[in-house]
């Protein structure tokens, strides 16, 4: 994560510099001079991890590549001429990867060669012998039930996941006959835990950085739309936060949470016209990850989800109303967000939450030293409130007809047993609202944050108490 | 008389942050029940550290006045004990 932060921060320090092309052969040797040692095997190896790593951060994905010794200064240069976008978000650092072991228990040394040996008798395939004394699994047959770990008396034996593997909760990415991983993308919900779970920094998230400056180098006028989990990720008022992105070279800055308030008041509207009709839930659909989990995975809770659109779908056809000639920039919590962003018929890039803070690293830009800009028109607190978990349900809640009794249900964080949970709804749901994260702790918890969730979740309820109730503001 | 504290100042600089210094301002209530009472823990606007290499890496924080580089919460407080110590 520090690397990729370092990367990114270096990556804009030359965009801003207008020299990308001249400069970014010399990142990987800067950050790893030969004499400092290496994290990996060797510094070339080091290098070339970074160099892909950059890839990346241009915009490109890993296996786009066609001849290796293409120098970054020339995807740099193609980078600047691209005009065109796919939705494919996530790319695996093939360089950086295979160094995981596939799934599997294995025997440590810890092992006593018992004589009851508990391993043995209960494995359900036999794939365990003892070999000179010890334990050992043959993994040909081994099925990786994982009983032998549960009923030795040593705890010599021990569980070695595949990080990435474990955390995407629709086994999206696996291993290929190289040990290599990749992502399937007609499974991947883009919600990013693989690129948060691996030690290796191998999965990274393709950037739009030098296509926001290549505009903004032309002349156009930049907007941003700041999701409203931002408010949680600096130790800084709401008003610095906005005042920074014009700091930073954007003309317009908008509070996705006003689009969160149009958010809420359809929300509000559709679950009290699904209920009254009979309807047994409902969920919300906020969540790009969610709504794509929805639709790849769980069909059958296809008509339960909410039609009402996302707060960046309605901030950004504020925007492009406002201004329809300007670039919109979406800053964004995650990966799905990107994804949803390149999908919607308004917004042309997504920065990452990481990728604003590298930005005023780069820029010299210290947030909490900022004066606090005066803010014109207010968002709602339950608007600001869509940041965190719980957010929709409070929104919602508070403008829906008293004489609706919503039974809510929280789905705090996407994992397969969520996912069990979720499939079982549409026979049997125990509440009839249901608000559905991807992230633990909604999207103060996204893999683009900046700070700790837990201190983001403080700052984030400063800018919510400093906001009027959407009861007493016009949406 | 009462026993002066500790200080300790957490850099809520732009770098610190993004470098991973948010997790900084949960030490007051990471701190182990020996220490508690013992230490004064203020979040601080950038430290200035960051401009001078000499300084180490970021997140930074000072514990009285002493600069800590990549500090930790787990750093911290073994920072804060050797002090103690003196």
């Amino acid at each position: 994560m520090l690397i990729r932060r370092e990367l990114i921060t270096r990556v804009v320090r030359l965009l801003i510099e207008n020299r990308l092309e001249e400069g970014i052969n010399r990142i990987p040797l800067e950050m790893r001079p030969r004499k400092n040692g290496s994290v990996r095997c060797c510094v070339h190896k080091d290098r070339a991890v970074i160099k892909y790593k950059l890839m990346a951060l241009l915009g490109y994905n890993i296996s786009d590549e066609v001849d290796e010794l293409t120098p970054l200064s020339d995807y740099a240069r193609m980078a600047n001429q691209r005009t065109e976008l796919t939705d494919t978000v996530l790319t695996v650092v093939d360089e950086a990867c295979s160094s995981c072991r596939k799934t599997s228990y294995q025997v440590t040394n810890m092992c006593r060669g018992c004589v009851a040996r508990p391993c043995m008798v209960n494995c359900p395939k036999d794939a365990i012998k003892f070999v000179d004394g010890q334990a050992s699994i043959d993994h040909t047959t081994c099925v990786n039930c994982g009983q032998c770990l549960k009923v030795c008396p040593f705890h010599a034996i021990v569980y070695m996941p595949v990080p990435c593997e474990e955390a995407c909760p629709v086994g999206a990415i696996s291993k290929g006959d190289d040990g290599v991983e990749s992502i399937d993308i007609t499974k991947c919900i883009n919600c990013g835990k693989c690129m948060t779970a691996c030690p290796f920094g191998a999965v990274m998230e393709k950037s739009h950085l030098v296509e926001i400056f290549r505009n903004k180098r032309e002349g156009k006028k930049l907007v941003a739309m700041v999701a409203p989990a931002i408010a949680g990720q600096f130790n800084a008022d709401m008003g610095k936060i906005l005042h920074s992105f014009k700091e930073l070279g954007f003309d317009y800055v908008y509070e996705v949470a006003e689009g969160a308030d149009i958010t809420t008041k359809l929300e509000a509207a559709e679950l009290q016209e699904r209920l009254e009709s009979g309807a047994p839930f409902m969920t919300t659909s906020c969540c790009p990850a969610y709504t794509q989990l929805v639709d790849k995975h769980i069909e059958q809770l296809k008509p339960y989800v909410s039609h009402t659109h996302t707060p960046m779908y309605y901030s950004a056809q504020v925007a492009r109303h406002n201004h329809p000639n300007d670039v919109l920039v979406f800053v964004s919590p995650c990966p799905a967000k990107r994804w949803e962003s390149f999908h919607d018929p308004n917004v042309d890039y997504t920065l990452s939450f990481e990728e604003y803070g590298a930005w005023m690293v780069a820029a010299g830009i210290d947030v909490s030293a900022l004066r606090s800009t005066d803010i014109d028109k207010f968002p709602s607190a339950e608007g600001r409130g869509f940041g965190a978990s719980g957010g929709v349900t409070q929104a919602v809640k508070a403008l829906a007809p008293s004489t609706l009794k919503i039974t809510d249900i929280q789905i705090n964080g996407i994992d397969k047993a969520a996912i069990r949970q979720l499939k079982s709804f549409p026979k049997s749901c125990p509440g009839n609202f249901v608000e559905v994260m991807t992230c633990e702790g909604g999207c103060i918890g996204g893999c683009n944050v900046i700070s700790n969730p837990k201190v983001a979740l403080r700052q984030l309820k400063q800018a919510v108490e400093a906001a009027p109730s959407i009861v007493s503001i016009e949406v | 008389m009462d026993e002066k504290k500790i200080e300790v100042l957490v850099c809520s600089g732009t770098l610190c942050y993004l470098m991973g210094g948010s997790e900084l301002q949960l030490l007051s209530e990471c701190l182990p029940p020996d220490l508690r009472g013992k230490v004064d823990v203020k979040g601080s606007p950038c430290l200035d550290f960051c401009n001078h290499p000499k300084n180490g890496r970021p997140p930074f924080a000072t514990i009285n006045g002493r600069c800590i580089a990549q500090a930790s919460v787990s750093l911290l407080i073994a920072e804060i004990r050797k002090e103690i110590k003196g």
